[in-house]
Formats: C-alpha cells, sequence, structure tokens
C-alpha cells in the first residue's frame, strides 16, 4: 500500500543557487500526482529531493521537512534506507549493461544482500507482471543481458527493478520522454494500474501524459510552486495566470 | 553549367585519389609498427626454437661444459615473482584508481595520487631496483623472492591505477544513480556495480602492467638477485627468465647463448599465453547482447 | 510568444463566428422588420439568406475540429473553442427562427391587417437587443455584460406569456380572427426562443471567459 508524502518549506540549493524555493505541498497516497513545468523549473530537483537523490551532488542542500507517512524522510532514517522505501525511475533507461535481465531486477535485492534463490524468482516474476514485460521477455531471463532490449522495454524492466524492492512510493522523473508513442502509452497503462497499490509522483514535460495519468498536478515555475489543484481543474480553468500561458502554450 | 559540371568531375577524381593516398599511407604506417614486433619474433624462433627440448623445461642449469640444462627454475622463479607483485599491484592499483575516480574528484589529496602516479611511471626501472634493494633487501640482509615481487609490484600499479580511473569514468553517470537509487549504499554501487561495468577495461590495464613487468630484468637485480636451484622459499633469493637471460646473455659461452635465445622466445611466448588465457576466462561470462 | 500558428487559427475561427452572426443578426432583422411592414419581398430575403448560414455553420464546425485534433488546446483556449461550437449551434438556430417567423409574415398576407392587443414589435426589439449585446460581449470578451444578457431573457418570457394569455382570450372572444392571433403567436413564439438562443450565447461568454458553468440559472428574480 501507499503512503502519503507532505512537504513543508522544502528549499534546496546548487552551491549558491537557489534551485527550490519554500515548496509546501502535499501528494494523497495511492494518487497519482504530475509536475509540470518549463525546463530548469525545479521539477527534477523537486523529486531528487524527495528520495535524497539530490544528496549524491556534493555542492547540494536542502532545508526544510518531508514526511512520508509518519517519518521524517532527512531526520528518521538514512538515504539508504528511504531510498528502498521511495523508488525511483530515471528519464533515460538505465539497466546494468553487465546483467542478465533476471539478474536486473533482482539487483535491488541482490546487491543488498538477499539471496534465496526461490522468493528471487518470485519477486522477479511478480515485478516482470507489474511492469507489463514478463510475456515478452520470459523465456530469455538469464539469457540476455538487460541492455539487449528496445527502448520501451528497458524502461519497463527499470520499472519491474523499482517495483522489486517494493516502495510505497514511485518517483519517475519523465519516463517515458525517450519512448515512442506505443511504449509510452504501455507505461501510462502501467501507471494507471500501479496506482492502487504505489503512491506516484511523475514528471513529464508532456501535459497530455500528466492530464491523462494524474488526479492532481502541480504547476513549477523558477524554482516555486506556482499551482497545485486537481488534474482536471489546472487544465481546463487553472487560477493563476502564469500556469494558464505555459498550459496554452504562451511561453514555455 | 557545364563548368560546373567539369569542376564535378576534376573534384571526383582528386578526392578518390586523396583517399587511396591517405588509406595507402595508413596502410603503410600500419606495417612499419607491426612490422619490427614481426621481425624480432621470427629471428627468436629462428635462433631460439632449435634449443628447445624437454630439459629446457625440465632441468636446471648447468654448468659450463656439460649439456642438457634448463631453465625449470627460472619459469617457475618468473611465475612466483610476477604472481608477489600481482598480488600487491593489482589490488593497490585498483583501490587508488577506484579512489580517483569515485571519492577523490577535485581534491587535493586526489591530485597528489595522481601526481605521484604518474611520477612513478617515469622511474627507471633500475632505481625502482635499487630503491627496493635499499628498503628491503638491506634490512633483511637478504635478497628475497618478495623483494623482487615488491619491485615488480610497485612497477605496476601506476598503469593499473590510471586504467582503472579512465574505464571508471567512461561507465555511465546514470549507472551509478540507478544503483544509488535502488537504495544500495554508494560503496557497494561502486563494487558490484561500476567496478563490474567497467571490468573489461580494468583487466585490460591489468594484464599490460603484467605484461610489461613480465620482461624487466633491472629490478630484479638487486631483489630476487637470481638462483641456480628449485625456489626453496619467498625469503631467498630466487631465479627468473629475464635474470636469467641476461647472465647467459652476457655469459662467453655459446652454450649459454643458445639457452638464452630459448629462453627470449619463451618469455615472449608464455606473457602472450597468460594474456590470452586471461581474456579467454573472463569473456565467458559475459552475455549475449552486453556491452 | 509562442504557438502563432495557433492563434491565428483562434483568431480566424473568431472572424467567422462573427460574420456568421452578423449574419443572423441580420437576418432577424429583416424578418421583424417584415412583420412590420408586411413586405412580401423581404421575406423572400432572409428566405434566400438561409442556405449561407447553415454553410458557413459547416464551415465553423469543421474548423473547431480541427483545432481540438491538431493544436491541443488547454484552459481558456480549450473554453474558447468548446464556446464557439455551442455559439455556432445557436446562430444557426437564430437564422432558422428568422425563416419561421419571414413564413409566418407570408401566411399572414392572405388575411386582412388587424390590430392584435400585443406589442409583437416590443417583443422583437428586445429580443434583437438580447442577440445584439450577447453578441458584443463575444466581441469583448466580457462576462458582465453577458450577464446581464441573462436578466433580460426574464423580460422577453414574460411578455411572451403576456401575449399567450392575450391572444387566447381574443381567440375565444373573436373566433373569426383566430388565423391572425394563431400566426401573432407563434410569431411570439419565435421571438421567445430567439431570446432563449441569446440567453445560450451569454452563457457560453461567461464559461469561456471565467470558466463557469452558468446554464439552466434560476432567475434571481423568479416569481
Amino acid at each position: 500500500m501507499g503512503v502519503g508524502i507532505e512537504v513543508k518549506n522544502l528549499n534546496a540549493w546548487y552551491g549558491q543557487t537557489h534551485s527550490l524555493v519554500d515548496i509546501n505541498l502535499t501528494m494523497p497516497a495511492n494518487h497519482a500526482t504530475a509536475l509540470i513545468g518549463p525546463s530548469g523549473c525545479g521539477k527534477s530537483t523537486f523529486v531528487r529531493c524527495l528520495n535524497r537523490m539530490h544528496e549524491t551532488n556534493p555542492i547540494a542542500r536542502a532545508t526544510g521537512s518531508v514526511r512520508m507517512g509518519d517519518i521524517d524522510v532527512y531526520k528518521d532514517a538514512s538515504p539508504v534506507e528511504i531510498r528502498r522505501r521511495i523508488g525511483m525511475v530515471f528519464q533515460r533507461p538505465n539497466p546494468f549493461p553487465t546483467m542478465s535481465i533476471y539478474d536486473n531486477v533482482a539487483s535491488g535485492l541482490k546487491l543488498n544482500g538477499f539471496n534465496n534463490r526461490k522468493i528471487l524468482d518470485e519477486v522477479v516474476e511478480r515485478s516482470l507482471r507489474g511492469a507489463a514485460l514478463w510475456d515478452e521477455v520470459k523465456d530469455d531471463l538469464r539469457k540476455k543481458s538487460g541492455a539487449s532490449l528496445s527502448g520501451g522495454q528497458q524502461q519497463r524492466l527499470c520499472i519491474a527493478r523499482a517495483l522489486a524492492v517494493e516502495p510505497e512510493v514511485l518517483l519517475m522523473d519523465e519516463p517515458a520522454s525517450a519512448l515512442d508513442p506505443v511504449s509510452t502509452s504501455k507505461i501510462e497503462d502501467l501507471i494507471f494500474n500501479l496506482k492502487s497499490q504505489y503512491t506516484i509522483v511523475i514528471v513529464t514535460h508532456n501535459m497530455q501524459q500528466a492530464a491523462r495519468v494524474a488526479e492532481n498536478t502541480g504547476f513549477f515555475l523558477n524554482g516555486r510552486m506556482i499551482e497545485y489543484d486537481s488534474t482536471d481543474k489546472i487544465f481546463t480553468n487553472p487560477t493563476d495566470k502564469r500556469t494558464e500561458d505555459y498550459i496554452t502554450g504562451r511561453f514555455g | 553549367m557545364s563548368e560546373d559540371f567539369k569542376g564535378g568531375r576534376l573534384n571526383s577524381i582528386v578526392r578518390t585519389v586523396e583517399n587511396h593516398f591517405v588509406t595507402g599511407l595508413a596502410v603503410l604506417s600500419t606495417v612499419l609498427v607491426v612490422a619490427p614486433l614481426v621481425a624480432v619474433f621470427s629471428y627468436l624462433l629462428y635462433k631460439g626454437a632449435s634449443s628447445l627440448n624437454w630439459a629446457f623445461f625440465t632441468k636446471l642449469p648447468v654448468p659450463v661444459g656439460e649439456t642438457g640444462g634448463g631453465m625449470a627454475n627460472s619459469i617457475i622463479g618468473s611465475a612466483v615473482v610476477l604472481g608477489l607483485g600481482s598480488l600487491l599491484g593489482i589490488p593497490v592499483g585498483i583501490a587508488a584508481g577506484v579512489y580517483l575516480a569515485e571519492f577523490g574528484r577535485g581534491r587535493v589529496l586526489a591530485n597528489m595520487v595522481r601526481f605521484t602516479a604518474d611520477v612513478l611511471n617515469g622511474v627507471p626501472s633500475i632505481v625502482m631496483g635499487i630503491s627496493v634493494y635499499a628498503l628491503i633487501v638491506l634490512r633483511e640482509k637478504h635478497f628475497s623472492a618478495y623483494a623482487g615481487g615488491a619491485a615488480l609490484g610497485i612497477m605496476m600499479v601506476p598503469t593499473i591505477t590510471r586504467t582503472t580511473e579512465e574505464m571508471l569514468l567512461t561507465v555511465p553517470h546514470n549507472i551509478r544513480e540507478a544503483a544509488l537509487g535502488l537504495g544500495v549504499p554508494n560503496w557497494r554501487a561502486v563494487c558490484s556495480v561500476m567496478l563490474r561495468t567497467a571490468s573489461p577495461g580494468i583487466i585490460t590495464g591489468c594484464m599490460l602492467a603484467f605484461a610489461r613487468v613480465a620482461g624487466e630484468t633491472a629490478p630484479l637485480l638487486f631483489t630476487a638477485f637470481g638462483n641456480e636451484f628449485w625456489p626453496t622459499g619467498l625469503n631467498q633469493p630466487i631465479a627468473a627468465l629475464p635474470l636469467q637471460i641476461y647472465t647467459y646473455a652476457i655469459s662467453p659461452y655459446d652454450d649459454q647463448h643458445r639457452l638464452a635465445w630459448a629462453g627470449a622466445l619463451v618469455l615472449i611466448v608464455l606473457i602472450m599465453v597468460s594474456v590470452t588465457l586471461v581474456r579467454y576466462v573472463t569473456s565467458r561470462g559475459v552475455l549475449k547482447g552486453a556491452s | 510568444m509562442m504557438r502563432i500558428k495557433f492563434h491565428q487559427s483562434l483568431d480566424e475561427l473568431k472572424e467567422k463566428l462573427l460574420v456568421m452572426a452578423g449574419m443572423a443578426e441580420q437576418a432577424i432583422q429583416r424578418a421583424i422588420e417584415a412583420y412590420r411592414v408586411r413586405d412580401a419581398s423581404i421575406c423572400n430575403l432572409v428566405l434566400r439568406s438561409e442556405p449561407s448560414i447553415n454553410r458557413l455553420e459547416r464551415e465553423i464546425d469543421q474548423m473547431a475540429l480541427d483545432l481540438l485534433a491538431m493544436e491541443q488546446p488547454m484552459a481558456i483556449d480549450l473554453r474558447f473553442i468548446l464556446a464557439v461550437i455551442h455559439i455556432n449551434a445557436d446562430l444557426e438556430r437564430v437564422g432558422d427562427q428568422a425563416v419561421n417567423i419571414a413564413v409566418r409574415v407570408r401566411e399572414m398576407e392572405a388575411f386582412s391587417s388587424i390590430d392584435l392587443p400585443v406589442d409583437i414589435p416590443r417583443l422583437a426589439e428586445l429580443a434583437a437587443a438580447m442577440v445584439r449585446k450577447a453578441l458584443q460581449s463575444f466581441i469583448e470578451a466580457d462576462a458582465e455584460m453577458a450577464a446581464t444578457v441573462l436578466t433580460m431573457d426574464d423580460q422577453v418570457d414574460k411578455m411572451n406569456e403576456a401575449a399567450f394569455y392575450a391572444l387566447s382570450s381574443l381567440i375565444r372572444e373573436q373566433p373569426e380572427l383566430t388565423p391572425q392571433a394563431l400566426n401573432a403567436l407563434i410569431v411570439a413564439r419565435n421571438l421567445e426562443r430567439v431570446g432563449d438562443h441569446a440567453t445560450n450565447i451569454a452563457e457560453d461568454v461567461i464559461f469561456w471567459v471565467q470558466g463557469k458553468d452558468v446554464r439552466h440559472h434560476v432567475p434571481t428574480d423568479a416569481s
């Protein structure tokens, strides 16, 4: 089951650049929340602050609070623990090239020392089914490397890999931007199905995708969150003029 | 219009000629580079093959005048010394390379390490031998195999370090991010994922270092020193192929000269065989379609 | 400013709708004039203009459909196109009502002209004014102006109701005047429908400009 995420007064810096300013929002459990905005507006930075991935950059820092359920993401757990509970799928598919499909999916578990063969088999099958990839790869699990699949399949492999660790929240940073329309709609269908078990946060450049997939949408601009509301309100009658200008293509 | 057309024809002829000319240059350069290697190898084959026999690989060296001697102890001794050297050089080199690539970007210590490695690379092998002599042999008051191993190991470190660093830097950044995003600790991400992805290149680096020190004589002169008999212990002087070849080559006796040629041939062949073996063994684990 | 081609297309769509509006308004004005002066030639003019209105309706709908499919309009642009589609339909109906009135006027020629106890011209004026104001609010994207049109509809409805009662009484008292009375009743009804269409247009303008759906609202001074 997913948990909700509550963000209060989040600020983030890269060196001297103040890249996120006073972000406040609540992302409800078992919903998909979309984040839209022009390039460089901070939406990717925001998402990386949720699972503390921004900390991998030595000049990055953040203040404020991020709560997942009833724990404080920054104070109550280590980054490694948080990242097991908040999974991430990146913009470009990044399967481990030296590992087979099976090993890729199981990597989250194996790299953390878990080696029970029977359970791994189960987890791998479940995750690949969850990512709508099982039927396409079930005969080549150990024979083919993760990198030998097509782009859309690779991205679904990365989703399966993230699901295998059984997170409660799934962060997706423009997961379909490098993919063709057929793969994109497979992934959108997937997100729709995943909502029942996970809380999903999806960063997207594609407003139609946000509209198709998410119940709530937040519009980011220059490091601030300008407007956050139900998706249909944002796209039919947004409150802030800047939001409207962006979604009607008057800038951005 | 017809002038343009003529110009076009001329241009394409010129381009074709240029193409062939440069291709020819490239082929010529390749030949010039490969030729010395082929020449040396052929000459070794010619001079040394006739002295190769079963005794060469199984018998100890015999005093001048006697026949039937071999270089068995040198072959074993080289293997021992190279083994010790690799045991020292490979882990240290890879660890330093990992540090430079993953943890030390931009830090002062990293720059110092890199600088030191480059300097070490340029140290003449004889100086390396003398230094290890002063540091180990004098202190222990005897020559030893492990002193020889130490000298060779230190010489391997710079090459392995730099290659490891370069290869790790070629691993795409997002692979590491993928591992971290799964909740894998940083050290594990580096060891199990980054190193594994970069391993073909790193192994090449190790083999380059290995091949280079396998033929070094000078560092072994004052450390391993050489030994006429079977190896008895790591803290004893030990024979090595390059040493034995050197000794025989400067001797006045023809028999020993012939053995020296044979030894040189065997040395090169053994290096080639070990490198090929390592390649074969490591490539068996690679999957279909992996990069 | 991005999507220049798209915004030009939106302007074109608006222009086309305004041409349609002009034709519908002209049709109603002519029909009312025909009623006032009982001139059959004006009626014919109204009838002859109807095909162009219908053709324009098809063109506007097609253009709106293309914009929806090709440009993925959002928010205010989306509401605008939806409003245009609705207003397009209402204007075509206004054209139809003008034709209906013109037909009635031709029928009435066969009977003698009498004074009826209803002020059809005044009802006509009010209905035409509603159409005018609704279209003006569309041109200026003025939701407040559109809101006043909604209140005018109450008046038109009342006048139509009064006409109904007056003409029903007339038919009962003077049955020989039934044809004239019925024709007048139908014309009043047509004009009331014109008022309704003007109301719809005003509601669409409010939806476009403010995003509020105010259709089927209860009049504030409901009796």
